[in-house]
């Protein structure tokens, strides 16, 4: 196993927003979490990395109990968030940005072309600034900056938001193509369609808590999970 | 003729004291774009500089009585860091500020009991009091030269630093957005201490090629901190070369209204410049208005 979170709680000053939550992602699984707004996934990701202190629990990473390191250690233990809003480096340029990824990559020279050869866009951009780029431009370079540490885990904060439909799709496709490379990837989606279509398995979180797991094919079908996220827009967006 | 070598004149002196204005508001800059903090004992780095570079300068050779007040000074900024500004970290902005103003006038007091109100300065470093060198029929003292020589390298360097190596490029993406920064393994305490160490060592710096022409006393630092400060809002914070830009102009402002109005204007001048600037310019002369600007550099 290569994540396992148990019994985490954790929030922002004396609000508790995460109450408790287990979950696990196995090597080589694309495993969804799926909810609404302000269930508190994007505070579950943030302790799993060390941007939130959790207040109990436990996260072992490659069975490794992990202790509360700061963010800036995760990197080591090859787990990678890639941020709600995508959180470029929007004043440098996108090979700098690479760069960065890199940062403790000694091979991130030769990892940069491996990565711009994954996303053929941000090499005809590769020296403009990064807040000039596109949404779905800027979503690749996120991608690409994430991957130039090599994680073996990578956590996705709504990668798909506030892009077109066809940027959408690309961007899953590109999730996929990614587990295939052998990342292992805990994706936080909006998105419960796209997102069920392309994972082995899923949680669903409401109000901080897990409220439904299991496989993604059978959480297609729950009653459930249909009434309150699969509505009509998800589905014509796929479509 | 006489008058045309006259205003060089004055442009002469108005660049150099102009260029350690640019360096105390490169430094204000540089601890600006990473911790978020306008430090106003900027200017302290310049007087500890001098006088550190001084009393070095009884023991060993001009060269290394700099470089050793350098390095010290960078330590000092670095401890600052350390023993003030990462442990108060989540305080309010202007909590911090009011820290550094405090931590200003420790420092002054100190420097006092170290090294009580003597006027001091390191020697020339070629040539003395009396040798010029003739620039287009003005004379100037070859210090001047020592001087802007010294920043424009300081300047080169810096930003070679800063866009070309992979320090450099992280404390950049420290001030771009420091939550991602982090995300991708850079030590963002560690790069805020390297900030304060850089900035010092650029005050120090300073502050050794100007003692000789200016003179080193325990107070000279807080005008400095002033007018540096002053130059990097003129620039538009989070420039660099904007705050060069500023510093010089401050710096020129200066040496022409001291030829023209009584020496008490002398500040007077070139903050109301400032503020005339600042009403019609908020950002600064190249500052850009979205707050992205300010956290460039
Ligand atoms: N920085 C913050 N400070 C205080 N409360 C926050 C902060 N970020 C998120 N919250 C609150 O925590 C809850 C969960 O937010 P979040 O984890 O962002 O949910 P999600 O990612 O599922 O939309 C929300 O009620 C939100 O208002
Ligand atoms: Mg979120």
């Amino acid at each position: 196993m290569l994540l396992q979170v148990k019994n985490l709680q954790c929030g922002y000053g004396a609000l508790e927003v995460v109450h408790g939550v287990s979950l696990h992602v196995c090597t080589g699984e694309i495993v969804g979490l799926l909810g609404a707004n302000g269930a508190g996934k994007s505070s579950l990701l943030k302790a799993m990395v060390g941007l939130l202190t959790p207040w109990h629990g436990r996260i072992w990473i490659n069975s490794r109990l992990s202790g509360w390191a700061p963010a800036w250690r995760s990197v080591s233990n090859s787990v990678v968030l890639v941020p709600e809003g995508r959180q470029i480096f929007s004043d440098m340029t996108v090979r700098e940005n690479l760069i960065m990824g890199g940062y403790h990559n000694p091979d991130r020279k030769s990892d940069i072309d491996i990565i711009l050869d994954r996303f053929p866009k941000l090499r005809e951009r590769i020296g403009q600034v990064a807040g000039t780029l596109s949404g779905g431009e800027q979503q690749m370079l996120a991608l690409g900056r994430a991957l130039m540490a090599r994680p073996k885990l990578l956590l996705l904060d709504e990668p798909s938001m506030g892009l077109a439909p066809l940027m959408v799709e690309e961007v899953f496709a590109e999730i996929l193509k990614l587990r295939d490379a052998g990342v292992t990837i805990l994706l936080v989606e909006q998105n419960a369609t796209a997102t069920l279509q392309i994972a082995d398995r899923a949680y669903v979180m409401e109000t901080g808590r897990i409220i439904l797991e299991g496989e993604a094919a059978d959480l297609l079908q729950n009653p459930e999970v249909k009434r309150a996220y699969l509505g009509k827009s998800y589905k014509e967006v796929w479509e | 003729m006489g008058s045309e070598i006259l205003i060089l004149q004055y442009l002469l002196s108005g660049i150099t004291k102009g260029s350690i204005y640019a360096m105390v508001a490169i430094g204000f800059n540089l601890i600006f774009s990473a911790t978020g903090v306008l430090n106003f004992a900027q200017g302290e780095f310049v007087m500890l500089g001098g006088m550190i570079a001084v009393t070095l300068s009884f023991y060993f050779p001009l060269p290394v009585a700099v470089a050793g007040a350098v390095v010290i000074v960078a330590c000092i900024g670095c401890l600052l860091e350390l023993l003030f500004f990462r442990p108060l970290r989540h305080h309010s902005i202007l909590h911090m500020i009011i820290i550094t103003i405090g931590l200003s006038i420790v420092i002054q007091e100190a420097a006092l009991h170290i090294w009580d109100e003597k006027v001091r300065s390191l020697p020339y470093f070629t040539g003395n009091e009396i040798s010029s060198v003739k620039i287009y029929g003005a004379a100037i003292s070859p210090q001047v030269l020592w001087v802007l020589g010294t920043i424009t390298v300081s300047v080169i360097l810096l930003h070679i630093f800063l866009r070309y190596t992979l320090q450099g490029r992280a404390m950049r993406a420290c001030s771009s957005n420091p939550e991602a920064a982090m995300l991708a393994g850079i030590n963002i305490s560690n790069m805020r201490t390297l900030a304060f160490g850089l900035s010092a060592a650029l005050g120090a710096l300073g502050g050794c090629v100007i003692s000789p022409i200016t003179m080193t006393q325990y107070e000279a630092g807080a005008p400095l901190a002033i007018k540096g400060f002053a130059a990097a809002i003129l620039g538009g914070l989070g420039n660099p070369m904007a705050a060069v830009a500023g510093g010089l102009l401050i710096g020129i402002i200066e040496a022409f209204s001291v030829s023209k109005l009584p020496a008490a204007y002398n500040d007077v001048s070139a903050f109301a410049i400032l503020l005339l600037v600042l009403f019609i310019r908020p950002h600064g002369l190249f500052g850009s208005p979205s707050g992205q600007g300010v956290r460039e550099f």
